[in-house]
């Protein structure tokens, strides 16, 4: 009997993809770095890092006619946590996955999706309309419970009387603060952070954790904490108890346009945003230095000097701006000066480790019951730390045969997540993912004839309680010397709008001074 | 207190049993793989040959053989209790089910074998043995008798294969744990484990006998009432042929899709509409679905026609006509004119992927919007993908459910194609096998619905009186004034329309 099996007779191919964390390490040596005369170049503007912030203001700089300017990205690829794989029958994602339709006010960003022709027009309301097929296909999620599978991410099998009424009664909760307008006229809750309100009764949400403002407002009902630890999970890589209140609620408001109104729909591909740097690198390829570890900025009389190891070799450029689109908390070990005078916390910014492992499967998993909820685009597990996977062939409408699942794990129930993957190697990531997987498909493990893992060891920033409102973020928006910082990390939370957002400000910034 | 007309109760429960699973055997299997003739033939031999086997292998037990009994008692309470069940699971989802139901069948058969000789024995030292033979044999044919009348009579038609199995089960229980109190002085250990068995079996008997509605959705949704002639579980679906008394049937995973003796209602109204509506001759024909053969058929007729591109999913479909020749026979082997050229694929994406000529005549025939997979198949992008393969003055049709039983499920699928710029003239018919059934004839221009069936055709349905008729609707199957969604791929407003419609219809 297939459940009796101790040891799974097929076990498959893989190994640890991406991210050289040795590579980056170096840094914390603290070396000095004599590049050779004939080894320096000179550029107007550079870009440290290629993420979606760096590329964004590469895109944006291109755009404008400006071209005096080099991105310098630290891996084999670019993308950040945005990066896909090529895959046979389709692409998949290595990270972010999806982006919700904008609204009409975020007019950058959908003259980016309007580029990309992802768009079939305006509604009446002038609201975007997003052409069917990008927009994520029925049906969207299922959730794993207790054997079966049921529709949507909310449990709703067994429910009490209770637990329903705490569900409506947290609908209730979202729609008010849906609603809720500053003086302003500012809404609490919008994408970009930039935009919502710094009215108190806001921002002081920041102050406690969701699991402590669901409890002061009376929510006891375990599967709805269950659906909020989801949640931020989800979109945080933190526990719920680990997540800011003003977080927490800025998932569940800031995609809903008016009371009542649905959640605005799910712009996805088989490779998730990679879509998006697969634009972007359309349009600045020619100016991205794979492989080119930046060891140093240094402020000099007249711009800056930016020192990168490319290879075995030390090359260097002066600068007048640099764009630092890297993680905030790698500044002090990169810039020079910067702990002698620093201008910002930069321990502030916390991250959390993931690991993502995508599956390629000969076939789909057999459904165990007739009446199972079928296959789904998000695939989630109840009770498990992982977040279930994503299906990369569902949005082609590739129904049958071999397909790719992206499977998600944020490291956030152990506090020393980082190192506890770092000291995991392929094999122990791969029995984690498929034993977690296969309480829902025994079947997984003679279906996956690949399975690759990318270890993310500071993933996304953590949105912890008392971070996002607590002023290092706009202390750290501001120039830096000649250098301007672009980062998700500066929005408190790791969405691509929102690194979207910071490298427009950047580049606008450099292109006005 | 006499333990022998007790005793006697026990042969006569037993004897009863005994004759319920082999009768639950024969029919399942013949339901299942169908030929009953082979099916009783075959099962009984086997049973009755194992009961052989287990009166012989009797005589290896010497000891203990009042706790053997009830333990043997068990054993078939427990193989044959849950028999129906297992069969028809296995049958879902094993590919040797012949196998386990012979392999079933004889365990129960050597079991059932075992009991009378050792019941014997144990009678032996209070009875003689004329008397002993002349009444075990008595009761053991009265056991027979009452349930070879009860099982087709009441069983079969009141609690179905899977209660009865299970009910038949709990007596066979029953007189194991009851036969630890009738033959207390005969058992010499063990007593209580016994007890705790038979009381564990009785207990899981009884839940699979209370949930064994749920038990038969899992598992009887593979009862056909004709023969099985074929079955072929391909990697997308289930096909099952079936022939009975009126003709051949093929079913998807258990849904009709045509039946031999009315499928030319359904074939001519599907396919003649589309041509009449045409203006000229038509050349390049896309079908889409339509593995059976039978649209091809009704398409060959037309001598204009030099290219017909089929595009069905199923390989295992699109040969089931030379899999099962009478079906090819019913088709025409229409698969074998050499305008036809199929492609195995799923249609979505065949039209995503796919650079052709536009076609003049597009002919839609999905199995019904029942699943997510299928549902994407009558989308506004599945239309708008279908329109940039076709010419200005192209026509296409659709087989959209039954507007009487799916009403709004209809309508969904006419406002669908609207909503990307069809003008659609929706129609029906009836199809006996099927109903009221509708389909929806559309064109990128406006158009008047065509009045006659093209001229010079063999048809056997249409006609010219009746043709215009087809486009009238009466009250109960018109479009609805309540707000209908457009189906899209990220609503799946039909699937759930669908599934509410028909819902109504399940038990």
């Amino acid at each position: 009997m297939a459940a009796c099996r101790e040891t799974p007779s097929a076990f498959p191919d893989g190994e640890i993809v991406g991210q050289s964390v040795a590579l980056g390490h170096v840094l914390r040596e603290g070396r000095t770095f004599d590049v050779p005369d004939d080894n320096w170049e000179t550029r107007k503007v550079a870009i440290i890092g290629g993420g979606i912030a760096g590329l964004t203001a590469a895109w944006k700089f291109k755009r404008e006619n400006f071209n005096d300017l080099v991105v310098l990205e630290l891996e084999k690829e670019a993308g950040g946590t945005s990066r896909s794989g090529k895959g046979e029958p389709v692409g998949y994602p290595w990270g972010a996955h999806y982006l919700p339709v904008p609204f009409k006010e975020n007019g950058e960003l959908i003259s980016l999706l309007d580029e990309i022709s992802l768009l079939d027009g305006r509604d009446a309301n002038g609201e975007v309309v997003v052409s069917e097929q990008y927009l994520c296909r029925e049906p969207e999620e299922r959730l794993f419970y207790k054997g079966r599978w049921y529709e949507g991410l909310y449990l709703n099998a067994g429910a009490s009387e209770e637990d329903k009424r705490e569900y409506g009664e947290f609908q209730k909760q979202i729609d008010t603060w849906v609603n809720w307008r500053d003086a302003k006229g500012k809404r609490a809750f919008v994408v970009p952070i930039g935009e919502c309100s710094t009215d108190a009764e806001a921002t002081s949400l920041d102050k406690i954790s969701f699991a402590d403002w669901l409890r002061q407002n009376g929510f006891t009902s375990e599967r709805l904490l269950c659906y909020c630890d989801y949640a931020c999970r989800d979109d945080y890589g933190l526990k719920v108890a680990q997540t800011s209140a003003w977080a927490g609620l800025f998932y569940f408001c800031s995609r809903v346009r008016r009371s009542g109104a649905e959640s605005q729909p799910f712009i996805t591909v088989p490779e998730g945003n990679g879509q998006f740097v697969n634009h972007f690198l359309e349009k600045v390829s020619e100016n991205v230095r794979r492989d080119c570890m930046v060891v140093s900025v240094v402020p000099a009389a007249k711009g800056v000097d930016v020192i990168c190891l490319a290879g075995n070799k030390l090359r260097g450029f002066h600068c007048e701006y640099v764009i630092y689109a890297s993680p905030m908390f790698t500044a002090p070990y990169v810039l020079r000066g910067f702990r002698e005078d620093a201008p910002f916390a930069a321990t502030e910014f916390q991250h959390n480790a993931w690991f993502v492992a995508n599956l390629h499967l000969k076939d789909r998993p057999k459904p165990r019951f007739a009446k199972d909820f079928p296959l789904s685009w998000d695939n989630v597990l109840y009770e498990s730390p992982s977040l279930g996977y994503v299906t990369a062939t569902h949005q082609k409408g590739i129904d049958y045969g071999p397909t790719i699942l992206t499977y998600y794990y944020p490291m956030c129930e152990d506090p020393n997540g980082r190192t506890t993957l770092f000291n995991y190697d392929w094999r122990q990531l791969a029995d984690v993912c498929l034993t977690d997987i296969a309480r829902a498909h025994p079947d997984i493990y003679e279906l996956t004839t690949r399975l690759d893992v990318m270890r993310w060891g500071h993933a996304m920033i953590s949105p912890r309680p008392n971070f996002i409102w607590n002023g290092v973020r706009e202390r750290a928006m501001k120039p830096y010397r000649n250098i301007h910082f672009a980062h998700t990390d500066l929005s408190g939370v790791a969405l691509f709008e929102e690194a979207f957002y910071h490298g427009l400000r950047a580049a606008k910034e450099v292109l006005q001074a | 207190m006499k333990r022998a007309p007790l005793l006697f109760i026990n042969v006569f429960v037993i004897a009863t049993c005994g004759l319920i699973y082999e009768l639950l055997a024969g029919t399942l299997s013949s339901y299942v793989l169908g030929d009953s003739v082979t099916q009783f033939s075959i099962i009984i031999g086997i049973y009755l040959f194992a009961m052989g086997v287990g009166s012989w292998l009797s005589r290896f037990i010497d000891k203990h053989i009042a706790e053997k009994f009830v333990e043997i008692e068990l054993a078939v309470a427990v193989v044959g209790g849950f028999s129906a069940p297992l069969l028809f699971l296995s049958f879902a989802h094993l590919s040797y089910f012949g196998f386990v139901l012979y392999a079933v069948v004889f365990a129960i058969g050597v079991l059932v074998g075992l009991e009378i000789p050792l019941l014997m024995r144990i009678l032996k030292d209070e009875l003689d043995f004329k008397d002993l033979v002349s009444r075990v044999l008595a009761f053991d044919y009265v056991g027979a008798l009452v349930a070879s009348l009860l099982f087709p009579i009441f069983l079969v038609p009141r609690l179905g294969l899977n209660r009865t199995s299970l009910l038949f089960g709990m007596f066979n229980a029953a007189v194991g744990l009851w036969g630890t109190w009738l033959l207390l002085p005969l058992i010499k250990r063990n007593v209580t484990l016994l007890r705790v068995k038979g009381a564990i079996i009785l207990v899981l008997l009884a839940i699979g006998f209370i949930k064994a509605d749920r038990l038969t959705t899992l598992a009887e949704d593979a009862l056909f009432v004709d023969n099985i002639i074929y079955t072929k579980s391909s990697p997308y679906q289930r096909i099952v042929v079936t022939k009975g008394k009126i003709g051949y049937s093929l079913f998807l995973n258990g849904n009709l899709q045509f039946n031999s003796f009315d499928e030319y209602r359904y074939h001519e109204a599907l396919v003649h509409p589309a041509f009449a509506a045409f203006h000229g001759e038509p050349k390049r024909v896309l079908v889409l679905g339509g593995g059976d053969g039978l649209a091809l058929r009704e398409i060959e007729k037309y001598s204009s026609v030099d290219f017909i591109q089929l595009v069905d999913l199923d390989p295992d479909m699109t040969h089931v006509s030379y899999a099962v020749p009478a079906l090819g026979e019913l088709n025409h082997h229409s698969f074998d004119d050499s305008r036809v050229h199929v492609t195995n694929a799923d249609a979505f994406v065949w039209l995503d992927s796919t650079q052709t000529e536009p076609f003049d005549i597009a002919i839609v025939d999905f199995p019904d919007p029942n699943n997510f997979a299928l549902g994407k198949l009558y989308t506004t992008r599945f239309y708008n993908l279908l329109k940039s393969k076709l010419k200005p003055d192209s026509t296409v049709v659709i087989q959209t459910t039954s507007p009487l039983v799916a009403r709004k499920s209809f309508w969904c699928i006419v406002s669908t194609l609207e909503s990307v710029g069809f003008t659609v003239r929706p129609y029906q018919t009836t199809v006996p096998s099927f109903g009221i059934w509708g389909f929806a004839l559309a064109k990128t221009q406006a158009f008047d619905p065509p009045t006659k069936p093209p001229a010079n055709l063999e048809l056997h349905f249409l006609n010219d009186d009746s043709f215009a008729s087809m486009f009238e609707f009466p009250s109960d199957t018109s479009r609805p004034s309540d707000d209908i969604e457009v189906n899209r791929l990220d609503n799946q407003a039909l699937v759930r329309y669908y599934e509410a419609e028909w819902r109504r219809f399940e038990q």
